[in-house]
């Protein structure tokens, strides 16, 4: 026990506790000062967060194998990253992740427009989709491994089968959402099949579409770590995980966690920042501002 | 006719029947290549076509087991074996349940009273939710059965380590759709309670709670079944201890394709079932409040 450190932190934890209340109250009119404040008030947060992580974990003397400190974790992290943490990356985000993300959102896509066209396929798909996507598809992940081998190419098929359905779903919702009132529009310009979706159901999808993409960003994440326990060469953040769980490696886990973390957020930013750009004329980016 | 291609039961019945065809198409297919292997090891040549599909259909560990092998699997393993033994699925099914059951508890619980926290407090709302948000970007469902054997390792065994998981997976649809819920009475119902001088307890009571409780089964409808994934992934590292996910982990240690399908099946089967479950007391409680039925 080291009351000390549990002393700080908690300190620390009250005081930023009063700066957010205080910060929270400030009217400002300056619309640069207020989006400074909205940043910085979850950013305190989670520093306050690490702050006490680190202060119970010394404080109390929570041994590493429970809960390594932020700062333990943090030289591991520093330590590795030339190896293992940027060959696992590779393989599992560049290789598998992405691979399967594109394969499984494209497919996905391009089967929602065919079976658009015929109202009796939309009817009988959507609730099977709707179904499937409510199950737990992680489970396929054993008979992937056997099916494509252990290399990325497996994994890469469990991200294709976790995408395709949230994908689907969303795109057929999105195509839609078109209001008659619009597409009689259409028709009155004597628009064809084509230039209707391009030029109208298209961009009306877009909001259904990238909430599907960002969905499917972290459950890619997600099926090619968990696909890696049922099998994988030497490398993969899955597989580290696993091995340095055996070893009881903590620090290691943890740091495979954190990058694992910053790559999905990453990932998410990433489209989401892509959706405000293609979006630009829907209320909830134009309310943003 | 016109009329049957209009009912979804039917629509949903072929695309169910087109895809059981392409099933057995791709289980003849992908089964072939070691049936082949078979008959030349046996120097049997021309086999008649049914001969070939009986072979092909009761291969011990086929690549793509056929949809009736997997049903047989499925019958034997939860009706005809002693539900109290590892062999049924029963079994299995009933120790992922409870901790799925468990955690859906703890996370519905969680995410209602973040959200009320988050709607009475605007610091909570400024420095929380970003974090809310941003906690699910985080795989916390691969690294499950780390936390599962951390937790192991201090002593915390059986349920809990799995509950867990399943609440972390769970809160964060029910925080999301409650804070909408809890917000979604307009200015005009709020000013009406103040010209009642209602109070802070009343207003939530009679005003935020009902209007947000169409939003909290939505949200649990979501919660359940991700908490299902949660404890069947959470089981994977437990082994013998049993579980849908340790039967997913054993089958596909000893090749036995068919019993991961099984498995899968009882898995989607839950998942209906809980997300069944919890319509069925959203019916009974818009009922009971009054709601057009």
């Amino acid at each position: 026990m080291n009351s000390g450190w549990i002393i700080f932190a908690v300190l620390f934890w009250i005081a930023a506790w009063g700066i957010n209340a205080l910060l929270v109250r400030i009217r400002v009119s300056n619309s640069q000062s207020a989006m400074a404040i909205n940043l910085a008030v979850p950013v305190l947060f989670g520093i306050t967060l690490l702050v006490l992580w680190e202060g119970l974990v010394r404080g109390f003397n929570v041994p590493q194998v429970l809960l390594p400190a932020p700062s333990v974790i943090w030289e591991r992290i520093l330590l590795s990253i030339p190896n293992p943490l940027w060959p696992d990356f590779q393989q599992t985000f560049l290789k598998s992740v992405l691979t399967g993300y594109a394969m499984g959102c494209s497919a996905a896509f391009v089967v929602a427009i065919a079976i658009d066209r015929s109202p009796f396929l939309k009817r009988g798909l959507l609730p099977v989709g709707n179904f499937v996507s409510a199950l737990p598809l992680v489970g396929i992940a054993p008979i992937m491994v056997m099916w494509f081998g252990f290399d990325w190419q497996s994994k890469a098929a469990v991200v294709v089968v976790m995408t395709f359905f949230p994908m689907l779903v969303n795109t057929v919702a999105g195509l839609n959402a078109t209001g008659q009132m619009e597409k009689d529009l259409m028709r009155t310009y004597a628009a064809g099949y084509w230039q209707t979706l391009v030029k109208l159901r298209l961009p009306m999808a877009w909001p259904f579409i990238f909430n599907a993409l960002k969905i499917n960003s972290t459950l890619a994440l997600i099926g090619a770590i968990v696909a890696e326990f049922f099998g994988t060469p030497v490398v993969g953040m899955g597989f580290r995980i696993s091995a340095a769980i055996g070893r009881l490696q903590v620090d290691m886990v943890w740091a495979e966690i954190a990058l694992a973390a910053l790559a999905g957020s990453l990932f998410y930013g990433l489209i989401a920042l892509i959706e405000r750009a293609v979006t630009f004329w829907h209320p909830s980016v134009r309310g943003g501002r | 006719m016109e009329r049957l291609t209009q009912n979804t039961w039917f629509a949903v019945l072929v695309v169910v029947s087109a895809i059981i065809l392409i099933w057995y198409g791709f289980s003849i297919q992908l089964n072939m290549p070691w049936q082949r292997g078979v008959y030349a090891r046996a120097g049997e040549d021309g086999v008649p076509l049914l001969q070939l599909l009986s072979d092909l259909w009761s291969q011990q560990r086929p690549v793509l087991p056929a949809p009736h092998q997997v049903a047989v699997e499925f019958w034997n393993s939860v009706f005809l074996a002693n539900p109290s033994t590892p062999r049924s699925l029963i079994f299995h099914a009933w120790i992922t349940l409870s901790a799925t059951g468990l955690g859906f508890l703890f996370g519905t619980l969680l995410g209602i009273f973040l959200a009320v926290l988050i709607v009475h407090n605007r610091a909570v709302d400024r420095s929380l939710m970003p974090w809310v948000i941003a906690s699910q970007t985080i795989p916390i469902l691969a690294i499950a059965p780390m936390v599962v054997v951390v937790l192991n390792s201090v002593g915390l065994t059986g349920l809990i380590p799995k509950a867990l998981i399943s609440t972390y997976l769970s809160f964060f649809p029910v925080v999301v759709g409650m804070v909408k819920g809890f917000r979604s009475p307009d200015a005009l119902q709020l000013d009406l309670m103040r010209t009642y001088s209602a109070s802070g307890a009343q207003m939530f009571w009679k005003l935020r709670w009902p209007s947000a409780l169409p939003f909290l089964f939505t949200s649990m409808k979501v919660g359940v079944a991700a908490s299902l994934v949660g404890a069947i992934v959470g089981e994977l590292p437990t082994g013998a201890a049993g579980g849908l996910g340790s039967r997913l982990l054993a089958g596909s240690y000893y090749g036995q394709t068919t019993q991961i399908w099984a498995a899968l099946f009882m898995a989607a089967a839950l998942s209906a079932a809980l997300i069944f479950a919890i319509s069925a007391v959203q019916k009974l409680t818009q009922k009971a409040m009054g709601a057009p039925a």
